[in-house]
C-alpha cells in the first residue's frame, strides 16, 4: 500500500481538526483500556502469563527456522501446501496463481493485516479477481476505499452517519433502497449481502493469529464468525501469515489466547477461535478441498538478532494503541502505513524506511503506557529511542534539531559556561515576564509558546542562590 | 526523625536543570525536607543536567559525556536525590543502557543507580519521614508524572506525605495516570499533539474541583501551568516539595507577583 508516513505532522494536524475523528478516537480510552484492566485484574496470573509469553516468544524467535520447517512438514502431512515468500510481490503472485488455478471470480477475505501490508486487494482487483472483505469493519473501509485506522477495529474512524451514507450509496445495486440509521439494521443489511458472497466465493483468504508447528494448523480469532465462513465454504482456503506467527504446540497457543483477547478488547476470549488443519478429509462434512499456507517474510528475518528483534513478539492485539495518548489524539491514519500507534512507531521505520517514517518514533512523549500493557512486554519506547539514535547518527534528523541539541549539549558538558548561560537566561526571562509571571512569546521556542505561556524563572538560579547561602555561612 | 536510618547520611541533591533555572524554591524545599528527615545535604557544583534531552533526541554520545560528568560529580555520597522522577529515572535506569557493554563503567553506573532516588519516595520509603506541623488549607489534585509512576514506581508516597499536611484534602482526577503531553522536546516538536494531550489532562484536573495541582516533576508542571495560564484557567500549580516544606502559600508556577 501507499506509504504516507512522511506527512505525519500534516496528517496529525488534519486529524486534530476533524470533529469526527476526534469523537471516534477520544472514545478509545474509555472503551478498550477499561475492559482490559477489568479482565486482566480478574485473572490473578495475568502478569505471570505475560512473562511466560515473552519468554516463549523469545524461544521461538531463537529457533524460528526449526519451528517453521516443523510446521511445513505437518501441513504437508495433512495434505496442505506451504508457499515461502520473501517479498510482498512474491506473495501476491503466489496468491493470484492459486486463485487462477481455482478459476476464481470472487474471493472472500477474513481480516488480515499482512494482506493489508502487501496491498493484496488492489492487486487482485487489477488482475480481475474481486476480493470481498467479510469482517464488518474491513467491509466498511473497503467500500470507502480506505485502510484500517486500528488493527483490531479497522473502521474505528468511521461514524455511524458515515456508514449510513456509505451503505445507502453502495447497497442500492443489491436492491436495498432505504437509508438505515439503526446500527443493528445496518449490520443486518451487510450480513445479508455478505451471505451470498460467502456462498458464491471460489477462494477464501484469511490471515493467521497463530501457526501451530506440531499440528500444522492455522488459527484465527474473530468476533463475527466471518472467518469461519471464509475458510470453510469455498473450495480453496489460503491462510496468509508472516513467519513469526508460528508457535510450537497446541498448549502454547492456549497461553497466548489467554492474553490476546484480554489485551485487545478486554474479552476473556474472542467469540470465535477457529483452528484449520489441512483440507477436508473423507469423513468431514465441510471444509475446503485445497489448503494453502502462504508464509511471508518481507523484512521480518532481518530483525532477528537485531536490537529490534523484540518487535517480532507482537501478537497484534492493539493494546499499545488503545492506551497511547498520541494515537488517541491523532487517530490511525496519521501514521501513514498499516500499523498505527506505538507498534507502528517502532515497526514501520523498519518496514518502510527510517527516512520515510522518521516522525513516528519521534512523535512520542515516552510516557511508557504501551510497554506497561503489551502482553508480550515489547520495550516499545526503547525501540523508538533506538530509531532516534539511528536517525541522529545517519543525519536523518533535520539539521535545526541536530544543531539545537548540539548547542545545548555544548553547554551542558561545560558546567562553568552552563552556569553563565543559565544565569543570563534566568535574568532575561524574568525581565521579559515583568510582573506577569509568564512570557507569552518565545521566538526561539515557538513550539512551546504557540500553545502555552512560559512560566517565568524566579530570576536567580538555584546554584547561584545556594553558593551565596554557603558563602554567607547559612 | 532522630531515629531515622538516614541520620548523618551524606545526601547529594541532584537539583535538575529545570529547578535550577526556573524554580529554585523547589530545590530549597527539597533541602529543607531532607534536612528535616535527618540527612546532611550537599550540592555538587559540577552538575548541569542528567543528559536526558540528548538521550531522547538520539544523541547518545553527548548523553554519555554528560552522564559521565554526573557519575563523577555524585561519587562518594550515600544517596543521590532529585526532586524529579524523570531525572532520577534517567540516572537509575537509563544510564545502564547508555553504557551497555562497557563492564568497567557498568560497575560505577550500577552503584550510582542503586543510590539514586526520587524525592518523595526517598522521604517516605527510606527516611520514614512525615511532615510535622505543616499546614495548608487547600484541596489538591496530584498529577503522576510518567517517569515517576512507571520508571520509579512512585504513586502512593507523595499522596501519603500530602495526606499528613494539616488542612489539605486530596481530590483525585479522572485518568490520573495519563501523560500531560510534556515529553521533553516532544512538546516543542509536536506542539499540536502535545496541546491536545495537555488539554485533556487539564479538563480532567479542573473537573476534580481541586484548587491546587501538585506534581513531582517540574517539566509536567511547567507544561500544565503554561497551558493553564494560556487558557486563563484557575488552578494553582505547585511542586509537591514546596507544599510539603510549608511553602504552599507562595505564588504558583507561572503566577506573577501581586
Amino acid at each position: 500500500m501507499q506509504v504516507t508516513s512522511r506527512r505525519f505532522k500534516e496528517g496529525a494536524h488534519d486529524a486534530l481538526h476533524d470533529e469526527n475523528i476526534q469523537k471516534a478516537f477520544s472514545k478509545v480510552k474509555s472503551g478498550f483500556p477499561v475492559a482490559r484492566a477489568k479482565t486482566a485484574s480478574e485473572l490473578p496470573e495475568f502478569e505471570d502469563l505475560r512473562d511466560q509469553a515473552r519468554d516463549l516468544k523469545d524461544h521461538i524467535l531463537g529457533n524460528l527456522d526449526y519451528y517453521l520447517e516443523y510446521f511445513e512438514d505437518q501441513v504437508l502431512l495433512q495434505g496442505g501446501r506451504v508457499h515461502w515468500c520473501s517479498s510482498y510481490a512474491e506473495a501476491r503472485e503466489v496468491i493470484l496463481e492459486i486463485c487462477r488455478d481455482a478459476d476464481a471470480k470472487t474471493v472472500t477475505k477474513g481480516k488480515s493485516m499482512i494482506t493489508e501490508e502487501m496491498g493484496l486487494n488492489d492487486y487482485l482487483q487489477e488482475k480481475g479477481v474481486e476480493p470481498i472483505e467479510t469482517d464488518l469493519g474491513e467491509y466498511i473501509i473497503q467500500l470507502a476505499h480506505e485502510y484500517p485506522s486500528h488493527i483490531v477495529a479497522p473502521a474505528l474512524h468511521k461514524t455511524k452517519d458515515q456508514v449510513t451514507e456509505l451503505f445507502h450509496e453502495s447497497h442500492e445495486k443489491y436492491g436495498f433502497k432505504e437509508r438505515l440509521t439503526d446500527p443493528q439494521a445496518l449490520v443486518n443489511e451487510a450480513r445479508s449481502i455478505l451471505r451470498d458472497k460467502f456462498v458464491a466465493a471460489d477462494v477464501g483468504i484469511t490471515g493467521a493469529n497463530f501457526l501451530i508447528a506440531e499440528t500444522g494448523s492455522t488459527v484465527i480469532v474473530t468476533n463475527e464468525g466471518n472467518g469461519d465462513l471464509t475458510q470453510s465454504l469455498p473450495k480453496t482456503h489460503i491462510a496468509v501469515s508472516s513467519i513469526e506467527k508460528v508457535v510450537p504446540t497446541l498448549e502454547d497457543v492456549s497461553l497466548f489466547l489467554r492474553l490476546l483477547a484480554r489485551s485487545a478488547t478486554g474479552q476473556e476470549m474472542s467469540v470465535y477461535t477457529t483452528f484449520s488443519t489441512g483440507p477436508k478429509r473423507m469423513e468431514d462434512i465441510d471444509g475446503p478441498t485445497n489448503f494453502h499456507v502462504v508464509l511471508v517474510d518481507s523484512g521480518r528475518s532481518d530483525l532477528l538478532g537485531s536490537d529490534k528483534q523484540d518487535l517480532l513478539r507482537c501478537l497484534k492485539c492493539g493494546a499499545c494503541m488503545n492506551h497511547c495518548p498520541v494515537y488517541q489524539a491523532v487517530g490511525g491514519h496519521s501514521y501513514g502505513w498499516v500499523y498505527p500507534g506505538p507498534i507502528g512507531a517502532a515497526l514501520n521505520p523498519h518496514m518502510v524506511g527510517l527516512e520515510e517514517a522518521r516522525h513516528l518514533p519521534n512523535a512520542s512523549s515516552f510516557c511508557g503506557r504501551c510497554e506497561e500493557v503489551c502482553p508480550v512486554r515489547i520495550p516499545l519506547p526503547k525501540i523508538m529511542r533506538h530509531w532516534r539514535e539511528q536517525a541522529f547518527e545517519t543525519q536523518v534528523t533535520p539539521k535545526p534539531e541536530r544543531w539545537g541539541i548540539g548547542i545545548w549539549a555544548f553547554f551542558a558538558k561545560r558546567p562553568k559556561l552552563y552556569r553563565l548561560m543559565t544565569r543570563i537566561s534566568a535574568r532575561s526571562l524574568k525581565l521579559m515576564a515583568g510582573k506577569k509571571g509568564v512570557v507569552r512569546k518565545l521566538p526561539l521556542m515557538k513550539g512551546w509558546s504557540s500553545v502555552r505561556d512560559f512560566p517565568a524563572p524566579e530570576g536567580t538560579t538555584f546554584m547561584d542562590q545556594w553558593k551565596k547561602q554557603q558563602r554567607e555561612g547559612k | 526523625m532522630s531515629a531515622s536510618s538516614v541520620e548523618n547520611k551524606k545526601v547529594a541533591l541532584f537539583v535538575t536543570c529545570l529547578v535550577d533555572l526556573n524554580r529554585p524554591s523547589v530545590g530549597f524545599a527539597a533541602v529543607k525536607l531532607l534536612e528535616a528527615a535527618g540527612c546532611t545535604i550537599m550540592v555538587p557544583e559540577v552538575q548541569t543536567c542528567c543528559g536526558q534531552i540528548a538521550y531522547n533526541s538520539g544523541d547518545k554520545e553527548s548523553a554519555k559525556t554528560i552522564a559521565t560528568q554526573v557519575i563523577r560529580a555524585f561519587d562518594g555520597f550515600d544517596y543521590v536525590v532529585a526532586p524529579s522522577g524523570s531525572c532520577a529515572g534517567m540516572i537509575r535506569h537509563h544510564y545502564k543502557e547508555l553504557f551497555d557493554g562497557d563492564d568497567t563503567m557498568m560497575v560505577v553506573v550500577e552503584d550510582l543507580a542503586n543510590r539514586t532516588y526520587e524525592l518523595t519516595s526517598f522521604l517516605h520509603d527510606i527516611c520514614g519521614y512525615k511532615p510535622d506541623g505543616v499546614q495548608l488549607e487547600t484541596t489538591v489534585t496530584y498529577h503522576d508524572s510518567c517517569s515517576s509512576l512507571r520508571e520509579m514506581k512512585v504513586r502512593d508516597q507523595p499522596r501519603a506525605l500530602l495526606g499528613a499536611v494539616e488542612g489539605l484534602e486530596i481530590k483525585e482526577s479522572e485518568d490520573r495516570e495519563a501523560c500531560c503531553g510534556f515529553g521533553g522536546t516532544f512538546c516543542l516538536k509536536y506542539s499540536e499533539i502535545s496541546e491536545s494531550m495537555v488539554d485533556t489532562k487539564i479538563d480532567n484536573l479542573l473537573a476534580s474541583g481541586a484548587e491546587t495541582l501538585a506534581a513531582g516533576d517540574l517539566g509536567c508542571l511547567m507544561n500544565i501551568a503554561g497551558r493553564l495560564k494560556r487558557r486563563s484557567a484557575p488552578l494553582k500549580a505547585m511542586h509537591v516539595a514546596e507544599i510539603l516544606a510549608g511553602m504552599g502559600d507562595k505564588p504558583g508556577i507561572g503566577e506573577g507577583e501581586n
